[in-house]
């Protein structure tokens, strides 16, 4: 039992930091033939190429981060009205509400995906954005409405009611009682819907039917292509914004199963 | 009025695209599928999960990928859990190393498991450096084998950190005194932990562990670029399917899915089933 610390501690870091380290020498490699531990050369080809426009990657970054943009902005302003609905007040069918709300988040929304998909043929939404955003919504709005559910639950209605007998009005009641209560919440939604969207690949290449390139689609492509130092630059710049995203709420995050 | 208002935005999305998506996946993987000609009642596209070679094998291994990424996730969360004891409590950057390879893609997490355990990756280097596998097919195929170990060990690294996070949030809330009581009246190491410790985090630890087999049951990524095109995973399966050429394969993409929404639908009841008991007000996981 000795040893049991040190090994956790040493694979923990080695999880969170080894992908890191060999994309980003990969990235950097020029040659890097086996079995050597470094590469034999370096060079910034692979970033080079990356970031030049005829990669498309550049495109595809702004697919991406519009389509999450979009799918975030979406979800966070349907659920706020919902959530608080569903926190305030009983009503026939509520449980099972939440039951379903809970189906899209954790279940693949995958056959309902395929389900639509002729619809969207019909309608004109397949292989463009707006069908693509629409299908992202699917886990995206129910995952952002339980989480502001949760966050109305815990906020005590009395400070709104009391702030109200005050004289405030309710954009006064909104802006100074209700947003700083359920501002954590509000967070983790956003960065939620936002990364179930950047992450997106099966429901994006099904409706986009490969029209619509987002970072994924664009990584993918790279990976079956095998060029190693491109794909992991490509990694990298798909990675960063969830990191980033993710550490910005990481501690209001709760793991109580 | 104002309250029915407040959900149609809600409603719109899980009624309509997500509820309604759901039973025209239906109707159109039972017999009423126009584009591949088939306009009458058939459960022909299910039985396929049986009579089809290739889905029932699909079927059989996406449902032992799960149990054996489970499994070892849960062991090895419990384990890292166990050890961190004490030391996460102050220590606020192991509880952030933890927390990074949740946020990391499965996409990327496929990618970069490539670079560490492909035949010429970064493990297969540091043995060679040590004297064993001296050319590169003398390390084990890994990544796309037939086995499906590279889509379990890259589950196995997504989810214990998850596992070992919930571990600890329940150690830490529960476990405490009841250790310290048992260990006043004279339970050794072991009896603590067989008799009070486990028993304590079990239930949270089920329940978790039905959320991560329902993840790698859906499972795309992950088995589409570390796995093999046969046998394939069932999203796999359901995704190249639903995209051939030949549409009359459609359905039996759909009926895929549909099944697999089905197991997901039954796993997530049993985890609420469980986590209802649990101390805490709701599954704040999610």
């Amino acid at each position: 039992m000795r040893f049991a610390r040190p090994v956790a501690v040493a694979f923990t870091a080695a999880l969170a930091l080894v992908p890191f380290v060999l994309l980003g020498t990969w990235s950097l490699a020029r040659s890097w033939f086996w079995p050597a531990l470094l590469p034999q050369s370096w060079s910034f080809r692979a970033w080079e190429y990356v970031l030049a426009p005829e990669s498309g990657v550049a495109a595809a970054l702004v697919t991406s981060m519009g389509i999450a943009m979009l799918v975030t902005l979406l979800s966070v302003v349907s659920a706020i009205p919902a959530a608080r609905t569903l926190a305030y007040h009983e009503f026939a069918g509520k449980r099972i509400f939440l039951f379903v709300l809970l189906l899209p988040v954790l279940a693949l929304p995958l056959a309902s995906a395929m389900g639509v998909h002729g619809l969207f043929l019909r309608f004109g939404l397949t292989e463009n954005i707006m069908g693509v955003v629409l299908v992202h919504l699917i886990p995206a709005v129910p995952y952002a409405t339980l989480m502001l559910t949760g966050s109305f639950s815990a906020l005590d209605r009395d400070l709104e009611a009391q702030a109200r007998t005050l004289g405030a009005t309710p954009l006064a009641v909104w802006r100074y009682v209700t947003l700083p209560a359920i501002a954590p919440g509000l967070a983790v939604a956003s960065a939620f819907a936002f990364l179930i969207s950047w992450s997106q690949y099966l429901m994006t290449l099904l409706i986009g039917g490969g029209r619509v390139l987002t970072l994924p689609l664009t990584l993918v492509a790279f990976q079956r292509g095998g060029d190693e130092a491109i794909t992991a630059a490509l990694c990298l710049i798909f990675i960063a914004p969830t990191l980033f995203v993710f550490s910005a709420v990481a501690q209001f995050v709760r793991y109580e199963a | 009025m104002r309250r029915a208002l407040s959900l149609l935005p809600v409603l719109l999305v899980i009624g309509g695209l997500f509820g309604g998506g759901l039973v025209l996946a239906l109707v159109q993987s039972l017999g009423y599928f126009a584009p591949a000609g088939e306009h009458s009642f058939t459960l022909a596209h299910y039985q396929a999960l049986v009579w089809d070679k290739e889905i029932r094998f699909s079927v059989l291994l996406t449902f032992a990928l799960g149990s054996v990424s489970t499994i070892i996730s849960a062991v090895l969360g419990v384990s890292l859990a166990l050890a961190f004891r004490g030391v996460a409590k102050g220590n606020r950057i192991l509880t952030a190393l933890l927390q990074v390879p949740i946020g990391v893609p499965h996409l990327a997490m496929a990618i970069v498991l490539i670079d560490v355990a492909g035949q010429s990756g970064l493990v297969a280097r540091i043995l060679h450096v040590l004297g064993f596998a001296a050319v590169p097919a003398a390390f084990p195929e890994l990544i796309n084998d037939r086995y499906g170990i590279g889509i379990a060990a890259a589950y196995v690294l997504k989810e214990t950190p998850l596992i070992a996070l919930v571990a600890l949030a329940m150690l830490r809330r529960v476990a405490e005194e009841y250790e310290l009581v048992a260990a006043t009246l004279g339970a050794s190491n072991w009896q603590r932990f067989r008799h009070v410790t486990l028993p304590l985090i079990a239930p949270a630890i089920v329940s978790a562990s039905l959320l991560v087999f329902a993840f790698v049951f859906g499972a795309f990524e992950i088995p589409y670029v570390l796995g093999r095109p046969y046998p394939a995973m069932l999203g796999v399966i359901a995704q190249r399917r639903f995209m051939s050429i030949d549409l009359v394969e459609r359905p039996d993409a759909i009926a895929v899915a549909v099944f697999m929404s089905a197991v997901s639908t039954l796993l997530i009841w049993a985890y609420l089933r469980l986590s209802r008991h649990l101390i805490g007000d709701r599954p704040a996981l999610f």
